[in-house]
Order: C-alpha cells, then sequence, then structure tokens
C-alpha cells in the first residue's frame, strides 16, 4: 500500500495493520525515516543547523512511481504485505519523514524488500527536500552515495 | 502543452506551471529546454546547467531525445531528494526574494 499525506502517522498502529489477523508471517521489517537537525561535518560549504524542512513532490507522479517500486519489490521478493507512507510539507527535526515496511515468511525476504524499497524510493520518487537553516532556506542536492545505494539493486 | 517546474527550478522561473505552445520544429525534450530557455533570462538562467535538469513526460521520467507533442506534460526538475538523510551531502544555496 501506498500513501502520500502531510499528516504523521503512528509506527505502531501501521505496523499492527501489517500482521493483524494472521498467522503466516515470518517476519516484519521495517525502516523509518526522521528529519536530522544537522549536516555532517566535511560535507558541504557548511554545517548549519537545519531548523526544519520542507518537502516538496509532485502530485500524481510520486504515487505512480511508489507505486511501481512497491510493484517491483513485490516481484523480485515472497512479500505478504508492503507499506510506503511518504510525507510532504513543512516538518521539524525528530519528525518522521517516511515509513517502508514489509511482511514475508522469511526473515531475509522483509529485511531486503524494505531495503530495496529506501534505495529505490530516494532516487526515483519525486521529492524534494527545502531546509530552514540559520542562514536561509536551501534545497538539498541529490547524493552520488544514494545513486550508489540505488544501483546495487539493478539486476545484471 | 503543460510544463511543471519544481524546488528550485520553480522558484528561480518564478513560477510552478505554464502552458506553451513551442513550434512545430520542436519535437524532442531536449529541442523544448532549449527553447524554454529563451522564453526569459529567468527560465535560461534556471535551464543553463542541463546535467541539473531531470525531465517527466505525463510522469515517466524520460531523457532529453524523448518525443513532446502537443497535450503532454513535462515536468522539468532537480535529482530528487526524497526520503531521509543518509550520507554526507552537498547543498546549495536558496536565493530568496528573487522572483
Amino acid at each position: 500500500m501506498i500513501r502520500v499525506q502531510s499528516e504523521d502517522f503512528d509506527i505502531g498502529r501501521e505496523l499492527a495493520a501489517l500482521t493483524d489477523g494472521r498467522t503466516d508471517v515470518g517476519g516484519l521489517a521495517c525502516f523509518v525515516g526522521l528529519v536530522r537537525d544537522f549536516v555532517e561535518p566535511g560535507a558541504g560549504t557548511d554545517t548549519a543547523a537545519i531548523r526544519g524542512m520542507t518537502l516538496e513532490h509532485y502530485p500524481g507522479m510520486t504515487e505512480k512511481m511508489l507505486a511501481d517500486i512497491e510493484a517491483e519489490a513485490n516481484r523480485r521478493w515472497p512479500l505478504q504485505a508492503s507499506l510506503v507512507i511518504h510525507r510532504y510539507g513543512t516538518l521539524k527535526p525528530g519528525d518522521r519523514i517516511v515509513l517502508v515496511a514489509a511482511t514475508a515468511a522469511h526473515r531475509e525476504d522483509a529485511i531486503q524488500a524494505v531495503s530495496f524499497l529506501i534505495d529505490w524510493l530516494k532516487t526515483k520518487a519525486p521529492f524534494w527536500k527545502l531546509e530552514d537553516t540559520a542562514e536561509g532556506p536551501r534545497w538539498v542536492a541529490a547524493k552520488e552515495s544514494d545513486d550508489v545505494l540505488a544501483a546495487r539493486w539493478l539486476r545484471k | 502543452m503543460k510544463v511543471l517546474y519544481f524546488a528550485w527550478l520553480r522558484t528561480r522561473i518564478g513560477t510552478g506551471e505554464e502552458t506553451v505552445a513551442p513550434p512545430a520544429s520542436v519535437v524532442t525534450a531536449g529541442q523544448l529546454l532549449d527553447w524554454l530557455a529563451g522564453r526569459s533570462e529567468k527560465h535560461a538562467e534556471a535551464l543553463k546547467n542541463r546535467s541539473l535538469v531531470r525531465i517527466a513526460i505525463n510522469q515517466e521520467f524520460a531523457g532529453p531525445e524523448a518525443p513532446v507533442k502537443a497535450g503532454d506534460e513535462v515536468a522539468l526538475f532537480p535529482p530528487v531528494t526524497g526520503g531521509s538523510a543518509a550520507g554526507p551531502q552537498d547543498c546549495c544555496a536558496e536565493r530568496s526574494g528573487g522572483g
């Protein structure tokens, strides 16, 4: 399931819903992404503290890309359920941005699928972050490291 | 044809959406970008570095050689940055009040 929303989500409730009423689930894996209040030292031209951020997205294409990525995860691993929730709008440090979860009969399938989902989401879903820093707003640039992480899932 | 701009392309150009009617000689996305760059100084500035511009045609990623036609929805935006922080990153300052 895919959800793109401005409001927060309840991790416990979302994860419980993936397994409620089922007795065939062997493992539930999840990843939660949060807004961080710092840039790593040496990472760029400055290390101004991050006061918050605004996530912009492309309504329509976002849902389409997330659904495509989820479908690809389900083709690659025998999942029983999968869930991607991505927020947009104004967020502050500590806020949750994204939840990715998957259930499978075997843990390795669930863990691999979650890792794949977050890596591909980062390079394919049309979201852009505008950070609010002490020196003013700035757009976050895409990272080569994310492309490297996404590329490891390309099929040879 | 509807053209959408996101993130710093939107703020630098000063609009998130415009309806355009390029000449018949514009048949690919790359030619459309060349033509859009001629619309104003802001367009030219925002579209100057093509390596930073991603293209989607009717909500599908496309390359500069992809065909475009009347009625298409063409979106132009920088490389995407969703999810959460992973590693070191470079940031570009957003000019405030510029448009």
